[in-house]
């Protein structure tokens, strides 16, 4: 019955979830699909976990179920492995290589996993790991790391990279639409081989 | 028409505006922000509009709008119409004239929320319309058409649209916006307006008697429908109908609750047609409860036996789960895989460099052993910090604060309450301390806005909802005039005077008030204030952990020493913490 392709985006608060999530709605009104979406606001945004859900050709509820996700987008390491039991099997994973340590690790020391165990946790799903900070930083800002993400995962998502970058022009601020573009061309490309 | 891929919340903005809409007020609450900042943003804006200082006057300015004719909203979040129940109880006797829409926005699952109240529990209450839509497209639908319903009625309608549905995103189909050419002007009409005992009974009586009228109403407009396919039904509301759709069977008739009251006699005619009844709605069995009423033997499944809870909100899962355990799917087709456990949680902090952090820390070191009654904000995660004992409602730090201190306790007692709201109910819990001979420290943790919902700007701020300039409130003078001797205003990122201030009102009798004032860090970011990144010499840091337990996110503990990321906003809190001195500016030496 499920006819939606389902994507969930998770982060941290601050980290651009909800402009990944406007670029992909925006891409589905570009191409006449309906589209229905979640996000976090308020309280619980303040640098906590965050995760933001889009239904490319949803026609029904915002709220995707565990185990049913189609595509996983991380911003950060924890986080795609925090989520990771959203996605159906066989469902595609790609993840910013970039770990931000919650202060909970600090001030109640809690033993956080590291890179490489969080590397080697995710394995299974085969993730598609991209350096999304140096390749930003090569397309003209760090800001734009989101959109490299994105880029890299557009050869999963189901409209056309036409669409995406057409989305992207309308929604990010004017002066930086060339930065972003490139940021999401350089992260398709890299996100060619996974 | 227009399609556009739209937050809920801004859909219901542009419902107002498709309707003509005249006059706009209400206080700030997640999840309902985000309609009075979009239509407080707009160049072109054909009607008043206002961050009021509390929902109460919110609703009483919108009430006297509707009465002059206009079309007016009225945004809170659910907790807020407790603050203007008062109002709401007696508006439904005395009614409106122009149309009067109140959005109380739910939050089920309380995802930034004090409690999960259901704001068609106070519709039935105040025998009022209520509108609960399902989707983003339906918010949209229902505000628009809400105003003439008002009108047709001459009863406020509530608008009841969840955290799911405000803050979810659809594509939508927008009207086009028109400018409304009503002018305001009241009749007087004691009669109507002036609730006197005599006037208020045979309100009361023109109340009770629109109701049959409205219930009919509601069938007619298409929010309640049905469609029958099978013997079984399941009936369903607000969100949790999107669900339910999803999932359903092709051979389970199903039924659609959209707006309240429900016409009991149209509710009896489908049940009677079927052997069984599941009802599928988050909150208070508003549903369930219409459908027992008039099930007869027909089995009704839901709250009351135990297939749904009464907590939380719905998901697809656990509509799934329910309607498998009432024997409406055959299985759950969602195997739940397994979560990975024990990972580090990562909760919403105060941001680096917070001057609430700063502040806490000081009442920490002042009053080490004090109770801490503090209030709704952002403030409230000081939890983390363990500075905040009690949260209950708006205000009520000071009123906790005061209550505890005349129980007897011998402890020092002292509050924490944010600007916004300390304006928005503070100000009576202060004067009522004073009045009554409280012992007590209040500190007001100033920032010039109400930040956790968005930065919107109150009184204290110097701006309207529309950034017109106007003179702000003056705390110092509100707390005097209250009664207060004690006020002092201090910079919290000034360690040692908030300390030494602390320390003066700690020696004081009666109630003491510190005002602890500096700009929101994202205000400061937004507005271009640079101070400089922090830094630890590693071979000052002795690796003690002072700076960490300070809880900042920008410090982190790596190889036995601290580390400043780059999140620091140089509040520079931390390097006057530092017993070894190890914290630096960055670039100094």
């Amino acid at each position: 019955m499920n006819s939606s392709f389902d994507i969930l985006i998770v982060g941290i608060g601050g980290q651009g979830t909800i402009l990944a999530s406007n670029i992909l709605g925006e891409a589905c009104l570009v191409e006449g699909r309906h589209v229905k979406g979640a996000e976090t606001h308020g309280m619980a945004q303040r640098g906590g976990s965050v995760d933001t859900q889009i239904r490319i050709d949803g026609k029904y509820g915002p709220l995707i179920s565990p185990g049913t996700a189609d595509l996983l987008i991380s911003f950060d390491l924890l986080e795609a492995l925090r989520y990771a039991h959203y996605l159906k099997t066989g469902g595609k994973m790609v993840v910013n290589r970039h770990l931000v340590l919650p202060t909970s690790v600090f001030t109640q020391k809690m033993t956080a996993p590291t890179e490489e165990e969080i590397i080697g946790h995710l394995g299974k799903y085969r993730p598609c790991l991209i350096d999304a900070d140096r390749i930003a930083s090569e397309a003209g800002s760090a800001l734009a790391q989101n959109v490299v993400i994105l880029g890299a995962a557009s050869w999963s998502i189901p409209l056309r990279p036409e669409s995406l970058l057409s989305a992207i022009k309308t929604l990010v601020p004017p002066k930086t639409v060339e930065t972003n573009v490139k940021a999401f061309e350089m992260g398709r490309d890299a996100g060619r081989s996974c | 028409m227009e399609r556009h891929y739209l937050l809920g919340n801004e859909a219901i903005a542009h419902a107002c505006l498709e309707s003509g809409v005249g006059f706009v007020s209400g206080y700030p609450g997640t999840p309902s922000s985000e309609v009075i900042d979009v239509l407080r943003a707009r160049k072109d804006r054909p009607y008043h509009i206002e961050w009021s200082v509390n929902e109460k006057a919110a609703l009483e300015n919108a009430l006297a709008a509707a009465w002059c004719g206009l079309r007016a909203v009225c945004t809170m979040k659910h907790v807020g119409l407790n603050v203007a129940a008062d109002p709401l109880m007696t508006s439904a006797y005395t009614g409106v004239t122009g149309g009067l829409v109140i959005m109380s926005a739910d939050d089920p699952f309380a995802h930034s929320s004090q409690n999960e109240q259901d704001t068609r529990c106070y519709a039935h209450f105040a025998r009022v319309p209520c509108l609960d839509p399902s989707n983003v497209q339906e918010a949209h639908d229902m505000m628009r058409d809400a105003y003439a319903l008002s009108e047709k009625f001459g009863l406020p309608v509530l608008f009841r649209p969840t955290t799911r549905v405000c803050h979810s995103k659809g594509d939508v189909e927008l009207g086009k916006a028109v400018a409304s050419t009503r002018k305001g002007e009241f009749h007087k009409d004691p009669k109507q307006y002036v609730v006197i005992p005599a006037n208020t009974r045979s309100l009361h009586r023109k109340l009770n008697e629109k109701q049959p009228r409205l219930k009919k109403r509601l069938v007619v407009l298409g929010y309640n429908h049905y469609i029958i396919r099978g013997k079984t039904a399941v009936i369903a509301s607000g969100i949790g109908a999107s669900y339910v759709q999803e999932l359903l069977p092709s051979d389970v008739s199903f039924m659609k609750i959209g707006a309240y009251p429900i016409d009991e006699e149209w509710l009896a005619g489908f049940i009677s047609q079927h052997e069984k009844i599941l009802v599928i709605e988050e909150l208070a069995p508003e549903v369930e409860e219409a459908a027992r009423q008039v099930a007869g033997c027909v089995p009704v499944l839901g709250k009351k036996n135990g297939y749904s809870p009464y907590e939380g909100e719905l998901s697809p899962q656990t509509v799934a789960a329910i309607m498998e355990k009432a024997g409406f799917l055959k299985e759950n087709r969602n195997m739940v895989p397994e979560l990975i456990q024990n990972l580090p949680l990562r909760p919403p902090i105060l941001c680096a460099g917070c001057h609430h952090r700063a502040t806490f820390y000081a009442i920490k070191r002042v009053f080490p052993d004090a109770i801490y009654p503090s209030d709704i904000g952002c403030y409230t995660l000081g939890l983390q910090l363990g500075a905040v004992d009690t949260t209950i409602c708006m205000g009520a730090s000071i009123t906790v604060g005061s209550g505890i201190a005349h129980s007897g306790d011998p402890r020092d007692i002292v509050c924490t309450i944010g600007d916004s709201t300390f304006l928005h109910t503070g100000i009576q819990g202060l004067m009522n301390a004073v009045y009554n001979g409280a012992k007590m420290t209040v500190v007001i943790l100033d920032n010039r806005t109400t930040a956790m919902t968005g930065h919107q700007p109150n009184p204290n701020t110097g701006i309207t909802a529309t950034g017109e300039e106007m003179p702000p409130v003056s705390l110092d003078a509100v707390c005097r005039a209250c009664g207060v001797n004690f006020v002092e205003t201090v910079d919290p990122y000034d360690l040692t005077g908030t300390i030494n201030a602390l320390g003066e009102a700690k020696k004081k009798d009666g109630v003491r008030v510190i005002i602890a004032r500096q700009m929101c860090v994202i205000t400061a970011r937004r507005a271009g204030v640079k101070r400089g990144r922090y830094t630890v010499d590693p071979d000052a840091c002795t690796g003690c952990g002072t700076c960490i337990r300070f809880g900042c996110p920008a410090i982190e503990f790596f190889e036995e020493k601290a580390r400043i990321t780059e999140l620091c906003n140089g509040c520079s809190v931390c390097a006057q913490i530092c017993p070894a001195g190890a914290i630096l500016r960055e670039g100094k030496r």
